[in-house]
């Protein structure tokens, strides 16, 4: 926390002033996306190649003949960033390994929004983990298919509206608890798996970097505010990035090799009021279902806490010699 | 000369692919594809070629990771069939745009429904339009000789764009043949390692697969059919060098007994075989008969067919796959295209047949040839009818 504090401070030291993420993309106001991928360019640096998945990031990124990456950069469809991240990587080891290209280590990248991630995307990210490539797969979940115009996804959070999971007479909006895909990137046995927000830059800096080291795959999740589809005002983009740290809503944590641990930690977790109350896409909830909010929260907070207490480092279950 | 041994076209096939400095491979298995899956993957293990083989979940991820893998300058290989390549349909046309020299053996199988593991070419007529080089072999030799020259075709810096090789599940892949194995270095000296365009590495930091507007998608759409259409320069290119290096001709239009034939069969792949037994027969009743098979699917060869037809009064086209609701099948609606502008426009009469397995005998042939013969003297020839359906 003390170097959150102290950021303008350590910042300059801290982050790599080569910016890989070029300024004159077209994002919109207050993207918390591109800001995340500016940051994270800057914690992998140079020696990286990036896959990403159709998105926001893609579109705003590399209208032809303009780009605003500084790194090299795929993209080929919406739910492959996972499989092609896998082939660039096997490309880059078996070309290597003939001496056609120099001897270094090259960090490759996937990444995806929450719905090229967790929806259509599962499944060749759930190959491309479990088949254990070098691989760095950020998601940068901004809640909702939001390039194509809103769509619910099941990232989107309970009791969101969206364009297709609407609030009406009948209907509160998303009815749905947010897919946890840390939880089930964990249970791959990725030997990392870790959370951001650009809200807190040095811890996600530091994370990316962690990430990078990792020889084999990684998974980072990215809270990305969107204040285009959550109809909040884009100047409230790192205030929303802390709040919802704050309210438990989404926590920092990481996990490595099995043992979980928080990196970020609120004292008391804040009211999810708090968090709800300044975007449009929460603004006609009734107090009984941002009370379900609440337990919600709770109850999720209170099992990742258990994690963090109770689970051990794999590599020090496996010195036990029997099964427990 | 090479010595010839007996093998089992599929694994004749990884045989080939094994000897072509692969770097990247990622196959999914699929009847009746996986014993190229299965004996690559066998050859990777004992080291016999220096291949990432990356095991898939699907083949969607197949198709995207050779993608990738391709993008970084590497060579990459893949194999499918039926649905497996019907789940690749969204990627195929963009590594065309990407202009990635991925190498394919497609083993033709039905697609479903209902669900049928036997052989007909209606797995890859739904991907006509994916602007890749599509080529159909008729035994293992072809097979074998392909999967080499596909990449040598696709990598040319004139080319750059992926290949399909066409072998006919089971009828072909599961057939023990005599081929030969052409030497090793001769190979290698055939296909050095590629020399990409360009390359995802950080020494280089392209932006590949950018996203365009209504300003320049149509005109890149334009350049995608000039280049598909040129390479066929470059096929000829390579298969002269082949028959120089390796004694066997490919021509994109192959004939038998078609010189002064006044009715002409059209068959693609394996099917050819059965005809020319057919042709035989017809000629001994002093039938005009030859046979018109087509290797080269896309680029259409439009001169070499107009040219090999061009005396004959009536073609028989086989196709073994329907465009429903439409013309009939695929092939004869592409060769009634190339004959409009012609003068000379022989009689065309489609025969749907030996779909999902269904065997063509080459009594069927003769039949067929038969048939159509008595129909044009009617005036009856039909635009296209199933042929053999059981009453
Ligand atoms: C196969 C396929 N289905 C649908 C689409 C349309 N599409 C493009 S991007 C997108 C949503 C992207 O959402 P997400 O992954 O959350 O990223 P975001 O744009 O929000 O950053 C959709 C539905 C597509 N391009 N391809």
């Amino acid at each position: 926390m003390d170097q959150v504090a102290n950021f303008d401070l350590f910042a300059s030291r801290l982050a790599d002033r080569s910016e890989y993420f070029s300024a004159g993309h077209r994002a919109c106001q207050g993207c918390g996306e591109a800001l995340a991928v500016r940051l994270i360019c800057k914690a992998l640096g140079e020696e990286t190649v990036i896959a990403n998945a159709t998105g926001c990031m893609e579109i705003i990124s590399s209208m032809y003949p303009t780009t605003a990456w500084g790194l090299p950069w795929i993209h080929v469809a919406f739910e492959n960033a996972a499989a092609v991240g896998s082939g660039v990587e096997a490309g880059l080891k078996a070309l290597r390994r003939k001496g056609r290209i120099p001897n270094r280590e090259v960090k490759t990248v996937a990444m995806a929004g929450d719905g090229g991630t967790m929806d259509i995307g599962l499944q060749a990210l759930s190959g491309a983990m479990e088949r254990g490539h070098n691989l760095l797969f950020i998601c940068l979940d901004n809640e909702a298919y939001m390039n194509t115009g809103i769509q619910r996804s099941s990232g989107t959070p309970m009791g969101a509206s969206t364009t297709t999971s609407p609030a009406g007479k009948l209907s509160y909006g998303q009815k749905t608890w947010k897919k946890n895909m840390p939880e089930i990137m964990v249970a791959h046995r990725v030997p990392y798996v870790a959370t951001v927000c650009p809200s807190y830059p040095i811890d996600l800096l530091n994370k990316v970097k962690k990430a990078k080291e990792v020889k084999g795959p990684a998974y980072i999740h990215c809270f990305s505010v969107c204040p285009t589809g959550w109809r909040a005002a884009s100047e409230l983009t790192i205030a929303l990035g802390r709040l919802v740290v704050e309210t438990g809503i989404f926590p920092l944590f990481e996990v490595e090799d099995g043992k979980y641990r928080f990196t970020v930690k609120p004292d008391t977790l804040r009211p999810v009021k708090d968090y709800l109350k300044h975007q449009g896409r929460f603004r006609h909830l009734t107090p009984d279902v941002i009370e379900m909010i609440q337990q919600g929260v709770y109850h999720e907070y209170n099992k990742l806490q258990d994690k963090v207490d109770n689970l051990h480092a794999w590599s020090e279950l496996r010195k036990k010699p029997h099964a427990r | 000369m090479a010595k010839r041994v007996g093998m089992e076209v599929a694994i004749a096939v990884a045989e080939a692919v094994g000897m072509c400095n692969v770097d990247v491979a990622a196959v999914y298995p699929i009847t009746p594809q996986s014993h190229i899956a299965e004996h690559l993957s066998d050859i990777v293990a004992d080291g016999r070629t220096d291949t990432e083989y990356v095991t898939v979940e699907s083949e969607h991820s197949a198709i995207s990771v050779v993608i990738g893998a391709s993008g970084t300058g590497a060579r990459t290989y893949t194999a499918t069939s039926s649905q497996g390549l019907m789940l690749m349909h969204e990627i195929l046309p963009i590594v065309s745009a990407m202009r990635l020299p991925i190498c394919m053996a497609v083993a033709n199988r039905a697609v479903s429904g209902p669900l049928n593991i036997l052989n007909d070419h209606s797995d890859i007529m739904p991907q006509r339009d994916a602007g890749w080089i599509v080529m159909f072999t008729e035994n293992g030799q072809e097979a074998i000789d392909l999967s080499i020259q596909s990449f040598k075709i696709a990598e040319d810096p004139e080319v750059m764009l992926p290949v399909a090789v066409n072998i006919d599940g089971f009828q072909l892949t599961h057939m023990v043949e005599p081929v030969e194995f052409p030497d090793q270095k001769a190979v290698s000296r055939f296909i050095p390692a590629r020399k990409p365009y360009a390359m995802l590495h950080p020494d280089t930091p392209v932006t590949m697969g950018a996203f365009a507007m209504s300003d320049i998608y149509h005109e890149m759409m334009m350049v995608k059919d000039e280049v598909l259409k040129n390479s066929k320069k470059t096929i000829l290119k390579v298969w002269d060098e082949w028959a120089k290096t390796f004694g066997r001709r490919y021509k994109p239009v192959e004939t038998y007994r078609a010189d002064d034939a006044e009715v002409l069969l059209v068959t693609m792949g394996s099917m050819g075989e059965t005809a020319e037994v057919a042709i035989d027969e017809l000629r001994k009743k002093k039938v005009s008969v030859g046979l018109v098979k087509i290797r080269l699917w896309r680029p259409f060869p439009f001169d070499e067919f107009r040219h090999v037809v061009r005396k004959a009064k009536l073609l028989i086209v086989t196709d073994r796959a329907v465009s429903f609701g439409g013309p009939g099948g695929p092939v004869h609606a592409e060769i009634k295209a190339a004959l409009y502008h012609d003068k000379h426009r022989p009689a065309v009469h489609d025969y749907i047949i030996g779909l999902g397995g269904r065997d063509v005998r080459v009594s069927d042939f003769v039949t067929m040839v038969e048939r159509a013969i008595k129909d044009r003297r009617k005036s009856a020839v039909k635009d296209y009818e199933f042929y053999g359906v059981r009453e």
